[in-house]
């Protein structure tokens, strides 16, 4: 009879620490991108948004020196592995020394959730930093959908909280999106 | 090829809250984490096996006219999900402290040299067989604020993605012996001696090439385990 294999030790996560971005995010540095806030081409199909905002500490002190990871499906609802090898669904930026972020991408379509539920548009999202040993998960949900109401991650945080997953329009039409490590309006991340 | 993301593995990291790595106290979530149910949007993830890698992202001595100071050095391994199975075409970056213990960032203070000779950044896909290599230069310890006479062991930053946003992961490769590893905060924030040891390269003398570069082995391994193992049915 085959006993069940124990599984190998994960490796540690660590922190990115702060001299992260000759690497990762290497503009500055003359280097090639692997990805940045230019998430959707011109040739990709969809409504195009902006989505900015700042990251705080918990004494409300911006946070220049994290890294914002996205990833999304396009506007029908598919990820790159399905076919859609013309919109990568990743996007990288680092803060600015004021903890300000950007993505320029296109809106994503409803997806399938667990039990036959469907999931509200929404951009999965990484926060790494100095002082973040293992990457913060979060998700980034759009003010004006309907669809929220019946989100069932949405439902899975308790209403008081739900406000910090979801971007509000700003004046110039751009998802406003801040994310606050720590303390009051601490940001809901989860363990995934 | 279809995976499940068991959480149990996850004990081997760290705590976002520890306090005696004093950058986490303003930065660490007070409120629990929220369980998140595997969807489509956290078993799936970006592909970067298309991107195209020059030899000279792998060979970081190799980046600039000369060559850089210091020890020249091979780092290669395996990267593997928590079944034992190579995970291929991943994409790896690297980064890291000169020889002298300076990284090129802009706003690293520490009063040791920069070498124009040495970035200190790197690419690599794994193969088919999830294998992977690196030739650069080992990288000194420097000091840091994080108390009196605080200094990091010498160590390399890896970052990589996996087959899903729920692989991910950014951690750091260090070197076996080191005499800092009781007094860094950043490595013993990782509670369970063996997870700790994981992040521990290992000197390989067949890695090693002769009159050229010594040879470490690190192996990784990544969230993600068979969907559909083959388990005999239990009697009892």
């Amino acid at each position: 009879m085959t006993e069940p294999k124990a599984p190998l030790g994960l490796t540690p996560s660590q922190t990115v620490g702060p001299f992260f971005a000759y690497a990762l995010t290497p503009r500055a540095y003359g280097g090639a991108e692997l990805a940045n806030e230019q998430v959707a081409t011109d040739a990709v199909a969809g409504e195009r948004i902006s989505v900015r905002g700042h990251v705080y500490d918990g004494d409300g002190a911006p946070v220049g020196d994290a890294m914002i990871e996205i990833w999304q499906a396009d506007a029908e609802g598919r990820f790159h592995a399905q076919g859609n090898v013309g919109f990568t669904g990743f996007g990288r930026a680092e803060t600015t020394a004021e903890g300000g972020y950007h993505f320029d991408t296109i809106r994503p379509g409803a997806l399938p959730g667990p039990n036959g539920t469907s999931q509200a548009p929404h951009l999965t999202v990484s926060v790494f930093a100095r002082g973040v040993l293992v990457r913060l998960a979060t998700r980034i949900y759009f003010s004006d959908e309907p669809a929220n109401e019946a989100d069932p991650v949405l439902a899975l945080v308790p209403a008081g909280r739900r406000g910090t997953l979801i971007a509000q329009r700003g004046p110039d039409g751009a998802f406003i999106f801040d994310i606050r490590l720590q303390g009051e309006g601490e940001t809901v991340f989860f363990d995934v | 090829m279809s995976l499940i993301y068991p959480r149990e593995g996850l004990k081997a990291h760290p705590l976002n809250n520890s306090p005696e790595y004093k950058s986490t106290l303003k930065r660490a979530p007070s409120q629990p984490l929220i369980l998140l149910p595997h969807t489509l949007s956290e078993t799936s993830g970006p592909v970067f096996g298309h991107v195209a890698v020059q030899e000279s992202d792998s060979d970081l001595t190799r980046q600039h006219a000369g060559e850089p100071l210091g020890e020249r050095i091979i780092v290669s391994g395996r990267v593997l999900d928590e079944d034992g199975r190579p995970v291929p075409h991943t994409l790896i970056e690297i980064w890291q402290a000169n020889a002298a213990g300076r990284y090129v960032h802009l706003r690293d203070q520490h009063p040791a040299p920069l070498d124009p000779n040495f970035s200190g950044a790197g690419r690599v896909v794994t193969d088919a067989e999830g294998r992977y290599r690196f030739t650069t230069v080992k990288p000194g310890a420097y000091p840091w604020r994080n108390h009196h006479n605080a200094w990091r062991p010498a160590h390399i930053h890896f970052s990589l993605f996996g087959p899903s946003f729920l692989s991910r992961v950014i951690t750091q490769m260090y070197f076996p012996g080191d005499p800092l590893f009781p007094f860094d905060p950043i490595f013993q924030t990782i509670t369970d001696e063996k997870a700790r040891e994981r992040l521990i390269s290992r000197f390989d003398l067949a890695t090693t090439e002769p009159e050229w570069a010594l040879g470490y082995q690190f192996d990784i391994v990544l969230r993600g385990r068979d969907a559909t193992p083959l388990e005999e049915p239990h009697d009892d």
